[in-house]
């Protein structure tokens, strides 16, 4: 009797760690895990929508800030697709031989300055968020948007001092959305699809273009979905999703 | 010596327990970049973090001695529904996923919350993004491990003592401060390192309500969540300090947890 126990125990934590790579226990064939950057998720849940009515995949995503992704990815996470929010975390991937096929740009993004509805604060430019008293919120240096924010208040010759370094670009969103901060730099597409803030766009010379690549990985269980879920990204269904979504197509 | 024999198979599954908490811990010792060991701890930002955090959690455990220690001692003098109510409402954060305290802790004090809205129209005081709210989201969590450790030790206190105290004239704070507070220090002791513990290793609440920056809410935890994405030696470093420090903690409370006499 005990025995039987724990040849079940055994065996159902053996089942478990091998089965959770290809997540999904019933239909592993036609599942489709995506790693894609925070940013890229209300489109990104769209698309998934199109491919499961189209081509019968049912895509599982796994929405983070892109540095997580990557160093979720080295470690050993597997995933058939990777949608990065800049070519570097790209790059360390191709490094790393996790990437199975050449890496197309899919999408570009430009940033934003997020404000309370009605911009109350009156935030007009960059220059504006170094008014001292302003709740001013970014995102980590280790966060592609990030990255791209301290870029364009440096284009713009600004110093800000933020109250907070968020995880992820959607930590930043929601923190204006909450009334929290006064200001934050976002996505163009953050602010389209929140609909809980208000955005005032920055001049092309201070802004910075987000380039999105996707690839498939080598460590793909599913191929075959991988390749269709890039082809209806990169397809004009894909495009005019994401482009609805605030992105700029390629 | 009339000792029970275990079953072996009950052995073997307690095996594979004890090898799953041991294996990551050896995986950190294994792992870690001991030659670098001495340059990325004493660097300018893991000393901050260090700094910070020690501060945090020091600061929350003084905090839930204050007001954990008298919640406590109501807890343990009522009964009934009363009981069964205060109980669940102060166990919660042990069970709340602290992402989600960290949520309402924002709803409450952040600047359009519940009580944070009159601090900020009326003092201008915003509590989000400030040492402070770190030190709040600690003491949300953290706490109720010393309100129950402390209630723990009050119920198994014999009345008799506070009685005989009473019954020499001694007054209801007299005979807190002299008779009561004396006899609970083993409970209030093991009460404030557990909790402090679990200040110290506070990252969902902290992150959630105080954000991310470092020297002002940047605590380890989070700074190891960051240093593994970008500098991966200095956050096994890191995490190393936090496992040493809770093998202290363990060796401090040998007599209460290992089982010695």
């Amino acid at each position: 009797m005990t025995k039987r126990v724990v040849v079940v125990l055994v065996t159902g934590l053996l089942a478990a760690c091998g089965s959770s790579s290809a997540s999904g226990l019933s239909t592993p064939q036609t599942d489709v895990t995506v790693f894609a950057a925070a940013s890229l998720q209300p489109a990104f849940d769209k698309i998934g929508a199109r491919l499961l009515t189209t081509k019968r995949f049912k895509t599982t995503f796994s929405y983070a800030g892109t540095q997580t992704l990557t160093s979720q990815l080295t470690q050993g996470a597997q995933a058939d697709v990777f949608a990065s929010a800049d070519k570097e975390h790209m790059n360390t991937l191709l490094d790393a031989g996790l990437v199975a096929a050449p890496l197309a740009v899919f999408a570009t993004n430009k940033l934003e300055i997020a404000v309370a509805r009605g911009n109350p604060k009156g935030i007009h430019t960059l220059t504006d968020l170094a008014r001292p008293g302003l709740v001013v919120v970014l995102a980590d240096p280790s966060v592609p948007a990030g990255k791209y924010a301290q870029q364009a208040l440096r284009n713009a010759r600004v110093t800000v001092k933020p109250a907070s370094l968020e995880l992820q670009v959607t930590g930043v969103l929601s923190k204006v959305a909450l009334g929290e901060a006064d200001a934050g730099i976002v996505y163009v597409s953050d602010i389209v699809t929140s609909g809980k803030v208000d955005g005032v766009s920055i001049p092309d010379d201070e802004n910075v273009t987000a380039v999105y690549p996707i690839a498939p990985l080598k460590s793909a269980t599913n191929p075959a979905g991988a390749k269709a879920f890039i082809d209806l990204v990169l397809s004009t269904d894909g495009q005019a999703i994401l482009k609805a979504a605030g992105f700029q197509g390629v | 010596m009339t000792q029970l024999r275990v079953p072996a198979a009950l052995v073997a599954l307690a095996g594979l327990g004890l090898l799953f908490f041991l294996l990551p811990l050896a995986g950190l010792i294994v792992r870690a970049p001991w030659n670098q060991a001495a340059a990325s701890i004493g660097s300018a930002e893991t000393v901050t973090a260090l700094e910070l955090s020690f501060f945090c959690s020091v600061t929350a455990t003084a905090i839930a001695l204050v007001l954990g220690i008298p919640l406590a001692l109501v807890l343990s003098r009522t009964s009934g529904t009363l009981r069964s109510v205060l109980r669940a409402l102060t166990t919660l954060p042990m069970v709340l996923p602290p992402v989600v305290g960290g949520v309402a802790l924002l709803l409450a004090f952040g600047r359009t919350g519940l009580v944070g809205s009159f601090l900020y129209q009326g003092f201008g005081i915003q509590i989000p993004f400030t040492t402070a709210a770190a030190v709040m989201a600690e003491t949300f969590v953290a706490m109720p491990f010393l309100v129950i450790a402390v209630e723990g030790g009050m119920r198994s206190l014999d009345p008799r003592y506070e009685e005989a105290a009473r019954a020499l004239g001694a007054r209801g704070w007299m005979v807190f401060a002299r008779v009561t507070l004396p006899l609970l220090r083993p409970a209030i002791f093991s009460g404030a390192v557990l909790c402090w513990a679990r200040a110290l290793g506070e990252f969902g609440a902290t992150i959630t309500f105080a954000g991310n920056f470092p020297g002002r809410t940047q605590t380890v935890p989070i700074a190891v969540y960051i240093a593994l994405e970008t500098h991966p030696d200095s956050a096994i470093l890191l995490s190393l300090v936090l496992l040493a420090v809770s093998v202290a903690i363990l060796v401090a409370m040998r007599d209460r947890w290992l089982g010695a006499p």
